[in-house]
């Protein structure tokens, strides 16, 4: 779907995007993950072809972008850093006028096509209000709509669930996963662990413009090798797995043991008891800040 | 994407209002003439001003004359300055490119926008000036259109009113294409900076620069290339015979402007990244 080969971005003597290599296959739900300023919303301008790559190559849906950027963007729907609508009109107009823009789209069927996609993303009763009226959650939906107005392969979003509150990040990701579901490739940028954790099948991780990672989510959070055993007699689990317990806190103990299922018996045969037992996975959250360095907008004193 | 941007350009309040504006100035101008008339000595004061007492018919010229320097073109920067950069404001610049409006072709659907709005500005000036001058200067009868004697070199001529619209017509066009160079500088400009506002401003800055450079004498060897050096070139369509020289060399001049300036917005816009 998205392959990027050595792609970089320079400003000046600013580097915002460094050597990419991104590989987005289809289907994927692909979540791009970064600190502030990493780089990310540069690389998706790139994608779209709004902004020139200093060096490298992109293909986007098996064209090359920028040269043949026209071809692909009908069948791509995105929102990029925050939507964008005509302040003195309603939602509605703003569509009608974004879809009239566009090639294809017939003038015949907009009207429907609109009031489906405001249905879709939760606008369906928003009346003739201008759009700067709107909230900052409501602006997000509107964006979203704008993105799904064309029925897209493949959606590039830029933190869509910005300014929404909990419910509506959920029902969001619900329509993506449902988008997904039916074909979508959707590429997810955020910054935000749990919403990619939450939706994501594949993450990049960007840390100062370069692509640090590039794995399935899976992969990622593969068990450690270690078992956490949660237990209210610790120093009998000690007593008896004698050097093979690597971290101790309270009642809840960090065991280096391959096989789950053995260790678990053999506190049963010596009659330990165990309330909490698990294989121990390495959370999105600790991956992502062993890769990255650090938060581009703190500034350190020299 | 043509409709697109008329869409929104009439169905933008501002549009009208500067409208409004432009057509307020004569308006005003003419209700002081009327109730004093007190004509402006011949030589001073806005062309056929004082030609108007005499005939109502006149009034476009003449409210073309008093919008034409300082108000139609402050509109015109304005809303090419506001075109691109203003897009880029709201956000909607993004989101129309990857719709996907062509660069080129969004370019040219914001000149041909500003092109309607010109017309449509000039048009209601004309109309909304001519019914004020037949009805509070009166029209002479049918017969024939006097041109004014602070006009043309022969006083006494008078021209039928075909012969009146016509010269009309011509006055469109030219300041059509003054107007079209102005739109060009703020477009560019437009282009450049994500500021309305800063575009706006720097393509008054080049106006006021070449006003102030047409009157002075210093500054001769340039004169003919500044861009408002023949801009009250049509005046002379009031000219019996019609005085060609200054109009051409005034058309020739702005097409000059207008094809490098687009030239140059259009080089811009293509290469340009979208971060805003």
């Amino acid at each position: 779907m998205i392959v990027t080969r050595d792609l970089t971005k320079r400003y000046g003597r600013l580097t915002a995007v460094d050597g990419v290599h991104l590989d987005v296959r289809e289907g994927d739900r692909y979540g791009l993950l970064g600190p502030n300023g990493s780089g990310k919303t540069t690389l998706v301008r790139m994608l779209l072809g709004l902004v020139f790559a200093t060096r490298g190559e992109i293909e986007v849906l098996g064209r090359p972008v920028p040269r043949r950027v026209g071809e692909v963007l009908p069948q791509i729907g995105a929102m990029v850093e925050g939507p964008g609508a005509y302040p003195h009109l309603s939602g509605r107009a703003n569509l009608r006028l974004f879809d009239a823009a566009g090639p294809g789209g017939s003038r015949r069927d907009r009207r429907r096509r609109v009031d489906e996609v405001l249905e879709r993303v939760g606008l369906a009763g928003v009346d003739r209000r201008p759009v700067r009226a709107y909230s900052l959650g409501m602006r997000q939906r509107l964006g979203l709509a704008s993105a799904l107005l064309r029925r897209p392969r493949l959606l590039v979003l830029d933190e869509p669930t910005n300014g929404l509150d909990p419910r509506g990040i959920r029902e969001v990701r619900d329509l993506l996963t449902e988008l997904n579901a039916n074909g979508t490739t959707v590429l997810l940028s955020s910054h935000l662990l749990a919403e990619i954790d939450a939706f994501c099948t594949r993450v990049g991780v960007m840390d100062r413009g370069r692509l640090v990672l590039q794995e399935d989510l899976a992969t990622l959070r593969r068990p450690t090798g270690r078992v956490v055993v949660g237990s209210p007699e610790p120093e009998r689990v000690v007593a008896l797995l004698d050097g093979r317990v690597e971290g101790r806190d309270g009642h809840t103990l960090t065991v280096r043991h391959a096989d789950p299922a053995a260790l678990n018996a053999e506190l049963v045969a010596a009659g330990i008891p165990v309330t909490e037992f698990a294989p121990e996975r390495r959370s999105l959250e600790q991956v992502v800040l062993d890769m990255t360095t650090t938060s581009a907008d703190r500034v350190e004193a020299a | 994407m043509i409709a697109v941007e008329l869409a929104k350009l009439f169905r933008r309040p501002r549009t009208y209002v500067i409208t409004g504006l432009l057509c307020a100035l004569p308006l005003i101008v003419a209700i002081f003439l009327a109730t004093t008339r007190v004509p402006p000595p011949p030589g001073q004061g806005g062309a056929f001003l004082s030609a108007v007492l005499s005939n109502g018919a006149l009034y476009p010229a003449a409210a073309m004359a008093l919008v034409m320097p300082v108000f139609l073109p402050v509109s015109v920067a304005v809303l090419a300055g506001d075109a691109v950069a203003g897009e880029a404001t709201t956000g909607t610049l993004r989101y129309l490119l990857i719709r996907p409006v062509g660069r080129t072709r969004l370019l040219a659907a914001k000149l041909i926008a500003l092109i309607v709005f010109v017309l449509f500005a000039i048009v209601a000036v004309l109309l909304t000036s001519y019914v004020t001058g037949l009805a509070l200067f009166g029209s002479q009868p049918s017969a024939g259109v006097a041109l004014p004697a602070d006009v043309t070199s022969l006083s006494g001529v008078t021209i039928t009113p075909a012969g009146l619209a016509l010269r009309m017509l011509g006055t469109v066009a030219y300041i059509v294409i003054s107007m079209l160079s102005v739109a060009a500088i703020a477009l560019f400009l437009s282009t450049v900076t994500d500021s309305a506002l800063g575009a706006a401003m720097g393509a008054l800055a080049v106006l006021v620069t070449s006003q102030v450079l047409v009157t002075l004498d210093a500054a001769a060897a340039v004169r003919p290339y500044l861009p408002t050096r023949y801009w009250l070139a049509w005046i002379d369509f009031f000219r019996d015979p019609v005085l060609w020289r200054d109009i051409e060399r005034g058309a020739g001049i702005q097409l000059v402007y207008l094809v490098v300036l687009l030239g140059m917005a259009w080089a811009n816009f293509l290469t340009r990244d979208v971060v805003n």
